[in-house]
């Protein structure tokens, strides 16, 4: 025997639920007056930095359907690539871009919708840049465990081509998952849980 | 949102990469039992990234956000001078990591069926009545101990279309974010002694026992208030930091 490390286990995931608006985007599902705005549902004002961007996506089942009781949330670097975080050690980060977001999939079409910006690069462990991305985190009825991914932009084929991330799926075709459609400033990346077109996810 | 993130110089912020996920102490994507989860189960294996730092920053909530009801879901919905319907409980406890340090500043969400296990949403069909006095949702920042609490009703039990005779234990959802967004958690907590808990395929598709028994919240005989509020303590446990006992630099540097 030896010394008790002494950490303790995380807490396990559960699923969100099909109800998970009412906790998150309570305005969203008609709950009023509790919640001035829903958090996550603003990112840019008329003095954040940096180009402005609309992603917009559907997630997507095994069956081809898409999801209407999803939450998704983005967290970003801004335009310069600072991350408005106190780990961020870099430097300090526009103040009026604090980087996250949050969007159902709740309305007819199943759409998620971000206004944001574009964000800068950021490197990665050995100094290298990464591509620019967003990172993405899905939750919904049936997803036991939230489901962590990336949208890396179509039109940025040189540095999608030297990224550390992309690089190391082994599936070549299988990266091309992560880069969203469309062009600037309107993205368009869909999220497929599983199946032939199954996105990339991530155990970070 | 990241106004008053400032420590003193003894809370550095934390810059390390997060411990590795125990993927076999969280349920798996795939738990059949769990009827949606066949269709919404990702089927190729995760791509394993130590964290960059996309993962290891996150937002940080400051205190100023919240309303002054956020945590009293009894009143946050309520007409004035009415409440919510149902067994007055308070609900606290505190947030730390894996390393058994408290994270301060994390924004803790929960939302939750009326006291008849009725949610007011849309989709809810479930003959059971609104209250019309209860809203179901609230929220909290820890504070510098990882402390946080509210006050509620405790949800009742719920049917739902899983098998023929399907029936959720009482429970609460929890959302929490710690400093890092690797460690986005979404959750939820049970009550201590309700046999439901052992018959429900959500908290089955958990393959440890002792990961269970974590998501059972404590009566807390303490902290119940005569002639108020029972209590219930639960603690939740994000993922710890490694330290930085070198600090990560690229070679030639």
């Amino acid at each position: 025997m030896a010394q008790d490390l002494g950490y303790l286990k995380e807490t396990a995931s559960q699923t969100a639920g099909p109800y998970v608006h009412i906790g998150l985007t309570p305005n969203f599902c008609g709950i009023g007056g509790v919640y001035e705005a829903d958090l996550g549902a603003s990112m840019v004002n008329d003095r954040t930095l940096g180009q402005r961007i609309t992603v917009t996506g559907r997630v997507i089942d095994g069956a081809g359907m898409p999801l209407k009781d999803a939450l998704v949330e983005i967290w970003q670097a801004d335009a310069a690539g600072l991350y408005n975080s106190p780990s961020e050690r870099r430097g300090a980060a526009d103040p009026n871009f604090a980087g996250w977001g949050r969007s159902p999939t709740g309305a007819d079409d199943g759409m998620f919708t971000f206004e944001t910006v574009k964000p800068g690069r950021v490197p990665f462990h050995d100094g290298r840049l990464m591509a620019p991305h967003i990172s993405f985190w899905i939750v919904a009825r049936g997803i036991n465990i939230g489901l962590h991914t990336r949208m890396y932009f179509p039109d940025e084929a040189a540095a999608n081509a030297a990224d550390p991330l992309l690089a190391r799926i082994e599936h070549r075709h299988r990266a091309e998952t992560l880069v969203a459609a469309g062009r600037t400033p309107n993205y368009v990346f869909d999220i497929h849980l599983q199946g032939e077109k199954e996105t990339v996810f991530l155990d970070i | 949102m990241s106004g008053d993130q400032s420590g003193g110089e003894n809370d550095r912020p934390e810059t390390g990469a997060f411990f590795a996920r125990d993927r076999a102490w969280h349920p798996p994507a795939f738990a059949p039992g769990y009827k949606s989860s066949v269709l919404r189960s990702p089927q190729k294996a995760l791509l394993s990234l130590d964290g960059t730092l996309s993962e290891i920053t996150g937002p940080v909530f400051g205190h100023s956000m919240l309303g002054e009801l956020d945590n009293d879901l009894i009143h946050n919905f309520a007409k004035p001078g009415e409440s919510a319907i149902g067994e007055r409980i308070i609900v606290h406890g505190r947030v730390l990591d894996e390393r058994g340090r408290p994270v301060q500043d994390a924004l803790v969400e929960f939302w939750q069926a009326n006291a008849g296990g009725r949610y007011r949403h849309r989709k809810e069909s479930y003959l059971a009545a609104l209250d019309p006095n209860f809203g179901g949702c609230g929220r909290a920042i820890t504070d510098g101990d990882g402390h946080y609490c509210f006050r509620t009703v405790k949800p009742g039990a719920y049917p739902w279309p899983n098998g023929v005779n399907d029936w959720r234990p009482a429970h609460i959802h929890f959302s929490i974010f710690g400093h890092g967004f690797a460690q986005r958690l979404i959750t939820q907590m049970y009550f201590e002694g309700d046999p439901m808990i052992w018959k429900c395929p959500i908290v089955g598709a958990i393959p440890d026992r002792r990961a269970i028994e974590q998501l059972i919240a404590a009566l807390d005989w303490g902290n119940t208030v005569p002639m108020d509020a029972r209590a219930y303590k639960f603690d939740i446990v994000l993922r710890g930091r490694r330290s930085t006992f070198f600090e990560n630099r690229p070679e030639g540097n």
